[in-house]
C-alpha cells in the first residue's frame, strides 16, 4: 500500500491506495473529482490533464504515489464558487465545446499555456501547444479562440481564481 | 497494470540496495515510457524504483567546455535552462521539441537515453555531440553507450546519473515528424566540434537505431555548407521501411533534414 499525502485544490489529503493506483484514479475514485476524464488511457488525448505543482501533466501517466508531497489542481479547482475562471467563461462564450469530454483537459492545458507564455499568444502558438490534447468534436477552431480570448485576461487567467499566482 | 510495489529511495546507495533486494525491479524517472508500456502489458516489473528524488540526478551546470545535465531533468527544464541556452541552444531546442507540453513536464533526459528508442530525439544529440553518459559506476562515451534498437551499454542495475555534453561551435537539429506517433520519422543532428570534427547523427529511421551518417560527414568535411549535400544519395539498406515510409523515402529525407539543420544553427526545426 502507498500512503499518499497531497493537496488537491487547496485541501490537504492523506490517503492510502495501491502502489499501482494512477493519479487520475485517485482523483476520480477516492476523491470523487470526476471532472478529470479518462479518454484514451494511453497518454495521447489529454482528457486527464491536471496541474501538479503548477505544471500540466497527464494524470493517467503518473502514479498517485509519484504525486505524494505535491499540490494538485483539477478542473474543479479553477472557479471561485459560482464565478467561472476566465478560461471557463471564454469556452462558454466562444462555444469551445460540444460533447465536453475533452474540455476539462483542454481548459487545464489552456491555463498552463497562458501561464508559460505569460499571456502572449497567437493562433500558431496555441495550436502547437495543444499537441497533447485531442478533441473529436469541435475542429479546435473555437477552442483556440477561447484560449486566445482568455489570454487577454492575463495574469488572472493563468492560475486558479482562488490560488496565489503560480510559478512560471 | 499488474500489481507491483513502488519505492522512492533518496540516495543512490538506497536505490542500488532496493534493486538488489527486489527480483524483477525496474528504475523509473518520468515514467512516460515505462508506465504506458506497463499498461499495455509490454513490461511487468514487480517493483518500480523511482529515482526522481536523488540529488545526484538533478541540476544543469557548465564547467569549462562541458555542460552537465542531471538524468532526472525533465525535457521542459532542459528546454528552459538559461546556461544551456547560451552554450548549446540546439540541445535546449531539441528538448523543447519532444512530444507535447505534458510529456515534456514529466519525461526526462536520463529516461530517454536509458531507453534508447530508435525514434527518440535525444540519442541523436548524444551521438553527434559525442556526449558522455555518467552512471553510478563509470563514464561511458556515446560511441560505446548506444548499441542499437533499445540497447545500451548499461549493465544490470546500473543507474544513469548525468549526461555531459561538450560545448561546440556548431550544432543544429531538424526532424520530420511521423504523422501518427509524432516521434521523428527522420531526425538529423549536425555538430562541428572545437577540433573540427564533424559528426552527423540520424534518428527515427535507421534499421539498427540511431547512427552516424558517414556520407554526409565526408561531404561536410570538404565543404561545411548545406549546398555540399545537394544531390547526395544515401544507401536505402541503412533505413527501415514501414507503412509510413519506405526505406528509399527515408534515405531521401535524411539529406533534406541535414540541409535544413545546416541552414539554422543553434535551433531544432520541426517539419510535418
Ligand atoms: C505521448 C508521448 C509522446 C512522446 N513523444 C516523444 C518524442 O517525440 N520524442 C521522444 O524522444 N520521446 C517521446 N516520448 C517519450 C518521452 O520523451 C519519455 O519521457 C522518455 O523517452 C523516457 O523518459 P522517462 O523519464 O519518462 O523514462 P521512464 O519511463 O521513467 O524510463 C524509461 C526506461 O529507462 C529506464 N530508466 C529510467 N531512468 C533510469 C536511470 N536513471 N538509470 C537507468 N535506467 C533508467 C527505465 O527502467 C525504463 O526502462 C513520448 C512519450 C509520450 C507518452
Ligand atoms: S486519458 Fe490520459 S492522455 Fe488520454
Ligand atoms: S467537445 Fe467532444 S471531444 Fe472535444
Amino acid at each position: 500500500m502507498a500512503h499518499v499525502e497531497l493537496t488537491v485544490n487547496g485541501r490537504a489529503h492523506r490517503l492510502a491506495c495501491e502502489d499501482r493506483t494512477l493519479l487520475v484514479t485517485l482523483l476520480r475514485d477516492a476523491l470523487g473529482l470526476t471532472g478529470t476524464h479518462i479518454g484514451c488511457d494511453t497518454s495521447q488525448c489529454g482528457a486527464c490533464v491536471v496541474h501538479v505543482d503548477g505544471r500540466a501533466v497527464k494524470s493517467c501517466t503518473m502514479l498517485a504515489a509519484q504525486a505524494s508531497g505535491s499540490a494538485v489542481t483539477t478542473i474543479e479547482g479553477l472557479a471561485d464558487g459560482e464565478r467561472l475562471h476566465p478560461l471557463q467563461a471564454a469556452f462558454r462564450e466562444h462555444h469551445g465545446l460540444q460533447c465536453g469530454y475533452c474540455t476539462p483537459g483542454m481548459i487545464m492545458s489552456g491555463v498552463d499555456i497562458i501561464r508559460r507564455h505569460e499571456g502572449v499568444l497567437d493562433e500558431h502558438i496555441v495550436r502547437e501547444e495543444l499537441e497533447g490534447n485531442i478533441c473529436r468534436c469541435t475542429g479546435y477552431y473555437n477552442i483556440v479562440k477561447a484560449i486566445l480570448a482568455a489570454a487577454e485576461d492575463y495574469p488572472e487567467s493563468a492560475a486558479p481564481l482562488k490560488a496565489e499566482p503560480a510559478r512560471v | 497494470m499488474y500489481e507491483f510495489s513502488y519505492l522512492k529511495p533518496e540516495t543512490l546507495e538506497a536505490a542500488r540496495s532496493a534493486f538488489e533486494a527486489h527480483e524483477g525491479a525496474r528504475y523509473m524517472l518520468g515514467g512516460h515510457t515505462l508506465l504506458p508500456a506497463m499498461k499495455a502489458r509490454l513490461a511487468a516489473p514487480e517493483a518500480l524504483i523511482d529515482l526522481a528524488g536523488i540529488p545526484e540526478l538533478k541540476g544543469i551546470g557548465r564547467t569549462g567546455g562541458t555542460i552537465s545535465i542531471g538524468a532526472a531533468e525533465t525535457h521542459f527544464d532542459v528546454s528552459r535552462n538559461s546556461e544551456l541556452h547560451a552554450a548549446l541552444p540546439a540541445l535546449a531546442a531539441l528538448a523543447g521539441s519532444i512530444g507535447d507540453p505534458q510529456v515534456r513536464h514529466r519525461g526526462t533526459i536520463g529516461g530517454s537515453l536509458a531507453n534508447n528508442d530508435p525514434a527518440a530525439d535525444y540519442p541523436s544529440a548524444l551521438l553527434a555531440l559525442a556526449g558522455t553518459v555518467r552512471t553510478d559506476r563509470r563514464a561511458i562515451p556515446a560511441d560505446d553507450y548506444l548499441q542499437g534498437l533499445y540497447e545500451t551499454a548499461l549493465e544490470e542495475g546500473e543507474i544513469v546519473t548525468r549526461i555531459d555534453f561538450p560545448v561546440v561551435p556548431f550544432a543544429a537539429y531538424a526532424k520530420f515528424l511521423h504523422p501518427a506517433s509524432r516521434y521523428p520519422m527522420v531526425g538529423v543532428f549536425v555538430a562541428r566540434h572545437e577540433d573540427g570534427e564533424i559528426r552527423v547523427a540520424v534518428t527515427g529511421s535507421g534499421s539498427d537505431g540511431v547512427f552516424r551518417c558517414t556520407e554526409i560527414e565526408a561531404a561536410l568535411e570538404a565543404d561545411f555548407s548545406a549546398d555540399a549535400l545537394e544531390g547526395l544519395a544515401l544507401d536505402p539498406d541503412l533505413f527501415m521501411s514501414d507503412i509510413h515510409g519506405s526505406a528509399d523515402y527515408r534515405a531521401a529525407l535524411v539529406p533534406v533534414m541535414a540541409r535544413r539543420a545546416l541552414r539554422a544553427p543553434g535551433t531544432a526545426s520541426i517539419y510535418k
